[in-house]
């Protein structure tokens, strides 16, 4: 309870990075880089890299390297994860942002923004002869997914009786309609133009609203955002952004507003502080977690038991497997093997991303069980089975009322210790669009534009669930000591 | 085989490591009498009573027990059902007890007639308090294993094993593991076993104890058996040199 009053007041005091030095432009001029930050996963045509020699391309690196020119410099590209652009830019990890950065009003009052270098659209898209929508209103009921932190997301929560699926990426989406894991998606139309449109299985269903993507600069740096917006408007007169633009097959109608649109105002949007609903999401996500990580739990002790026991007991080339999936389980990363349940299996399986969750959790964890099991059925001495064979047992038998019982005395600690695991990285499940704890306390953070106040109650009910499988574990090794045979 | 054998084992062969242990062994336990195996350690006798049960595999030869044929090759796989059968007869009492430690004393005794003969649990149970009571262990019931001393154990092990019924009780050295100032008890126990007509053979290197129990008494030396007898005739006048050397060892 204190945990929670702590991270309440916690919450009310916004942190902020460091205010950088005053003239952003003159030190980057002196430095001879202009710093600009991107995801590469955006994809094309944004920023990519060339599947034939892996150089960055897309209009953004062309964009950023005219910009820097006229700015006396030259451009660097700085890799960040596309939902953390705005903090990292905020901790001065670049000078600028320019990714498919929308300009929204969560984002106008954080950021400055340059004047526009593209005008976009939403795209809605779904299974070919499916109806489309007039209005979003008219999506009531259905599944629609979108990227995380986008206007299409902010325009999706703005309807009620939506069930709004987020995403990370932008091939994702438009995969998991064509598995029906989704009844729409709803994106830019540069996004729907390269990544949904082309399957076959898919089509447009009406485009909404009308955004603008801005190169974001920190609101302090008021002489380099001023630079920057003398260089977009001397590439729009002079036609080299519309080069650019047509280049990569993006020029159209709506570009011809670019010269008029000015530099967005940036707001004075209220912070929103950490609120009673917000608790209310969080138990919610430590619900799914639960859930989640009580159902993979099962799911890897009846698989760790069935594969330590084939293991040791089974015919070889069972043996051999076996050992096969506990060392491939176990050698690649369970973010690799949650990915591949979800997605790579989708033509073949299409699991909902909750028992697509729990399975490749279990599956994952039934390794790590196996080995544990083993080592208890290691540590019960030979005797004990010969003794049970000379009783006329079975092997069966003898395993399920002799052998078992005694090596799960050893193992039980260390299952306990696995689960406080588990509840852990269940957070992982987060990439395959599972909203649980952690990704509720991501999606507060954005929200309320601080990390503190939600890591610390994210935190807080995190250890409220480990705390007692902790003191369960020592318990269980204080009392299961193995017993002398 | 004669009408009165239990057991008979021709020709055994067991190799251990690839070194020769038993090297051709004829025995035979008549019913209702003990049959004392001794002889110096290293001479094979755990082995023999192993390979009785097929705990040890052995490599020629055969044992015929309980009207069943054990041959050379058997597997515990393959061979799982045929085994099964003999070693719900043939009772094994281990020099180290091997009592399951997560069980009661009772639930040691009453696991196996529950399970492998399908005793009820009340019958079970019946059985196992009269075993108990018969090694003079009725008060340790609830007893887990690790709390008894190590003769208790002993003898709860041997009721483990008599409560299958066994044909014959195979005892390892059943005082070698013991504090020799707590032997008597399990004395005690295998001479009133004997006297109320179970067949058993017992391994031991005590003297004193095979002429106290034994109805005949085999010398296994050097993995052959190499004098049978009354115990009077094979400890009091031993024919055999090996005998001889192994009286004079004690």
């Amino acid at each position: 309870m204190a945990a929670l009053a702590a991270a309440f007041v916690l919450a009310g005091v916004s942190v902020r990075a460091a205010e950088p030095a005053p003239d952003a432009l003159a030190r980057m001029r002196a430095r001879g880089t202009l710093r600009w930050g991107g995801d590469m996963q955006g994809g094309e045509p944004y920023v990519f890299q060339d599947p034939g020699d892996g150089r960055l391309v897309g209009f953004e690196v062309d964009i950023a390297d005219a910009l820097a020119r006229r700015l006396g410099a030259r451009a660097e590209f700085v890799q960040n994860d596309w939902s953390m652009l705005v903090p990292s830019l905020e901790r001065g990890d670049f000078d600028v942002a320019m990714n498919g950065i929308e300009v929204t009003d969560g984002r106008r009052a954080r950021v400055a923004f340059s004047r526009p270098y593209y005008v976009f659209t939403e795209t809605l898209v779904v299974r070919r002869g499916e109806r489309g929508a007039e209005t979003l209103g008219d999506l009531h009921g259905r599944r629609v997914g979108t990227l995380e932190a986008s206007l299409a997301f902010e325009l999706l929560s703005g309807v009620e009786g939506l069930d709004v699926v987020r995403y990370e990426g932008v091939e994702e989406p438009y995969l998991d309609l064509e598995r029906r894991r989704l009844d729409a998606v709803l994106l830019d139309n540069i996004i729907a133009a390269r990544y949904g449109l082309p399957r076959p299985t898919l089509q447009a269903a009406g485009t909404f609203g009308e955004g603008t993507y801005a190169i974001a600069v920190r609101p302090a740096d008021t002489t380099l955002v001023a630079a920057v917006d003398g260089a977009l408007a001397g590439m729009m007169e002079s036609g080299e952004l519309r080069t650019i633009l047509e280049r990569w097959k993006l020029w159209d109608d709506r570009q011809a507003r670019l010269g008029d649109a000015g530099r967005p105002a940036g707001t004075d949007a209220p912070v929103r502080a950490l609120a009673g609903f917000h608790v209310g999401l969080f138990l919610r996500g430590a619900a799914v977690t639960i859930a989640i990580s009580t159902m993979a739990m099962a799911i890897a002790i009846v698989g760790g038991l069935v594969l330590s026991i084939v293991r040791r007991y089974g015919p070889p080339a069972a043996q051999a497997a076996a050992t096969l999936y506990v060392e491939v389980m176990r050698g690649t990363p369970v973010l690799l093997q949650l990915y591949v349940i979800y997605f790579g299996l989708a033509p073949i399986l299409t699991l909902d991303a909750f028992t697509a969750a729990v399975m490749g959790l279990g599956l994952n964890y039934a390794a790590y069980e196996a080995e544990l099991y083993r080592a208890g059925l290691e540590a019960v001495p030979v005797g004990q089975t010969e003794a049970a064979a000379a009783l006329g047992m079975s092997r069966g038998l003898a395993l399920r009322r002799i052998i078992l019982p005694q090596a799960l005395r050893v193992s039980l600690p260390g299952v306990a210790n696995d689960f406080i695991s588990l509840l852990k990285d269940s957070s992982l499940v987060s990439v395959i669009t599972v909203v649980e704890l952690t990704k509720q306390m991501t999606i507060t953070a954005v929200d309320v534009r601080g990390w503190l106040g939600p890591g610390l109650l994210c935190a807080a009910l995190y250890l409220a669930m480990s705390y007692p499988l902790s003191r369960l574990a020592r318990r269980l090794e204080r009392h299961l000591a193995p017993v002398p045979a | 085989m004669s009408d009165d054998a239990v057991f008979r084992a021709r020709g055994l062969h067991t190799e251990l490591g690839g070194r020769p242990v038993l090297r051709g062994v004829d025995l035979e336990a008549e019913r209702g009498k003990v049959l004392a195996v001794v002889g110096s350690s290293g001479a094979g006798k755990t082995t023999l009573l192993r390979a009785l049960n097929y705990l040890t595999p052995f490599s020629a030869g055969e044992v015929v027990v309980a009207g069943r044929r054990l041959r050379p090759g058997m597997c515990e796989r393959a061979d799982a059902g045929a085994l099964r059968e003999v070693r719900k007869q043939v009772g094994m009492v281990f020099q180290s007890f091997h009592l399951f430690p997560h069980l009661t004393a009772l639930a040691n005794v009453t696991e196996a007639p529950r399970r492998v003969l399908g005793l009820a649990a009340e019958a079970a149970e019946e059985r196992g308090r009269a075993l108990l009571d018969r090694v003079g262990l009725a008060a340790y019931a609830d007893a887990m294993p690790q709390t008894l001393s190590g003769g208790q154990q002993q003898r709860v092990a041997i009721a483990r094993a008599l409560a299958m019924e066994p044909v014959v009780l195979l005892l390892d050295e059943p005082t070698s593991a013991l504090d020799p100032r707590l032997t008597g008890d399990v004395v005690a126990v295998v001479s009133d076993l004997a006297a109320g007509g179970q067949t058993m053979v017992v391994v031991t290197h005590v003297v004193s104890f095979a002429r106290r129990v034994a109805d005949r008494v085999a010398v296994l030396a050097d993995g052959r058996i190499v004098e049978v007898g009354p115990p009077a005739q094979v400890l009091e006048n031993p024919r055999a040199p090996e005998t001889r050397a192994w009286l004079g060892e004690g």
